[in-house]
């Protein structure tokens, strides 16, 4: 499945300044694995040790948190929009 | 309507003047302690985790505090804000009032009770002290545009401050907010778009604009480290209003999380500065069962807050996704409180408990800390016998509604003493 990625501020170094980028995946899982694959290191940015998505990481796909859905299992249809956003905003 | 296209082409101005946020030096990310010059950011590089201002405090005396301004500027050496900054046009907001509240005091059987009623700030709530000092980081950094996503009182608070200042503003809400906060935003001009979603997709809508457009201050977003710093204040105030010495016991409101947790940060600096004596307090949060993600994860013991879908009639505490949640986890647990949560019901019953014991209208909010502390009360968590301050942090004007349906005139006569006698007196005609 072919996705658009958006990525927050704070990741585009990884990215050379690319807000948006294409992934591949069926879950949100092979999304992160295929961007670390062409932009080493930014998966340890999304993910603790533990392999799970930082606290301080929202991750939408379409206009869902992730966390309402199947957390990294989560389905991404072709042509989704996967959204990396900084949760500490609010309030 | 405004119908203005935004100016996107605003520049950032390279480096603070010296002095521009006054003895703050750097921000500190909370989780792994990562440092990085102040500035626009909010998010820490490595984590992901909130940034928050760190100060390097020069002696400061409650004599000079008690020589400033009665507005929360008195307290400029310990805020992200320059000396001059009463120069600058802002709202002023803060110093208000600390009631004692015997009546509801005997209601609930306590033994000493203070209502801090934070409605009596320029907005009328306390939203005008956290935009004072974003308006001032925005400044300072050259921001152009100030902004925000909102839950109703801080979309108040950004309206009128922009509008003071000059500044363009640009304010997000969701479509359903209370009518009287969106008129009451409204009014003050500048952009006003209504985003068909609740709050936490407008919040995330705000972090997504923030990341693309320079120059953008959105204050709970990216000037949100100093932002936030703006809630000490209300931890200031109520220990210099007491006679300088914190109180045993605090209930107040969560939302983000984010004022329990600057209220603490507040008492804590106090202690450092030799400003206040040590002496333990007890913190407690307050939420809607309607959106009660931190109150949830106390009760469970997670230190980890699950975001939940809001619903709940009071929307300026209805944020799913805390941002501040893990923090008032660790506050409330630190000082041996707790995080309860009230129904709407029992929401309305505190509005109108505190308004029939006070003469203090609340908005929603304050519904949920008073019916929160009559709760914790009940339940044997709070200490009736130790001085107990609850916060009151907006106008009930601006939720009618809750109560709309519950209170009005007891009767409707002619316009004769006869009528009057016999429906009012209870004499028989």
């Amino acid at each position: 499945m072919s996705v658009r990625v958006r990525i927050p501020t704070i990741l585009r170094s990884y990215t050379d300044g690319e807000s948006e980028v294409g992934a591949s995946g069926a879950t949100l899982a092979e999304v992160i694995d295929d961007l670390e694959a062409r932009f080493p290191g930014v998966k340890g940015r999304i993910l603790d040790e533990q392999g799970s998505i930082r606290r301080f990481v929202n991750v939408y796909v379409g206009n869902e948190d992730v966390r309402f859905q199947e957390a990294l299992q989560t389905p991404t249809e072709d042509g989704a929009q996967v959204s990396v956003i900084p949760a500490v905003a609010g309030g | 309507m405004s119908t203005s296209i935004i100016d996107t082409a605003a520049a950032v101005s390279p480096a603070p003047r010296p002095g521009a946020f006054g003895n703050a030096t750097h921000l500190v990310c909370r989780e792994c302690r990562a440092t990085r010059p102040l500035g626009p950011h909010y998010a820490c590089a490595d984590c992901f985790g909130p940034l928050e201002t760190g100060y390097d405090f020069p002696a400061v005396t409650r004599a000079e505090i008690e020589a400033g301004p009665k507005n929360i500027w008195r307290y400029q050496p310990l805020l992200p804000v320059p000396a001059d900054i009463t120069e600058s046009r802002n709202m002023e907001p803060g110093f208000t009032r600390l009631l004692r509240a015997d009546n509801l005091a005997r209601e609930l059987g306590l033994s000493r009770l203070w209502v801090k009623d934070d409605s009596g700030n320029p907005t009328h709530s306390f939203k005008d002290r956290v935009v004072a000092i974003a308006l001032s980081a925005a400044r300072e950094l050259g921001m152009k545009v100030f902004a925000c996503p909102s839950t109703g009182n801080l979309a108040n608070a950004v309206a009128a401050a922009g509008a003071r200042a000059g500044v363009r503003t640009v304010v997000l809400i969701p479509e359903n907010l209370e009518r009287p906060k969106i008129l009451t935003t409204a009014v003050y001009g500048g952009t006003l778009v209504a985003v068909r979603g609740n709050y936490d997709d407008v919040n995330r809508l705000a972090s997504e604009i923030a990341g693309e457009e320079e120059g953008w201050a959105f204050v709970n977003v990216n000037v949100r480290p100093y932002y936030a710093e703006g809630s000490k204040t209300l931890g200031f105030e109520v220990a210099e209003q007491l006679g300088w010495r914190l109180p045993r016991q605090v209930v107040v409101p969560v939302a983000s999380g984010s004022q329990l947790t600057k209220v603490d940060k507040g008492f804590t600096e106090l202690v450092r500065l030799g400003l206040v004596e040590e002496s333990p307090y007890t913190m407690f949060g307050a939420q809607a069962t309607g959106c009660s993600p931190v109150a949830r994860a106390f009760k469970e013991g997670h230190d980890a807050v699950r975001p939940v879908r809001p619903d709940t009639i009071a929307k300026s505490l209805a944020i799913g996704n805390p941002a501040d949640g893990p923090y008032v986890l660790d506050v409330a647990r630190r000082t041996g409180g707790a995080v309860e949560d009230v129904t709407d019901d029992e929401v309305r019953d505190g509005i109108e408990l505190l308004a029939r014991t006070e003469g203090v209208f609340a908005e929603t909010a304050g519904g949920v800390t008073v019916a929160t502390l009559k709760k914790l009360i009940a339940g044997g968590r709070l200490d009736p016998d130790a001085e107990t301050v609850v916060f009151n942090t907006g106008d009930g004007l601006k939720t009618l509604d809750a109560v709309a349906d519950r209170v009005g005139p007891g009767s409707t006569i002619d316009p004769t003493y006869a009528a009057f006698a016999s429906s009012v007196l209870g004499r028989p005609r």
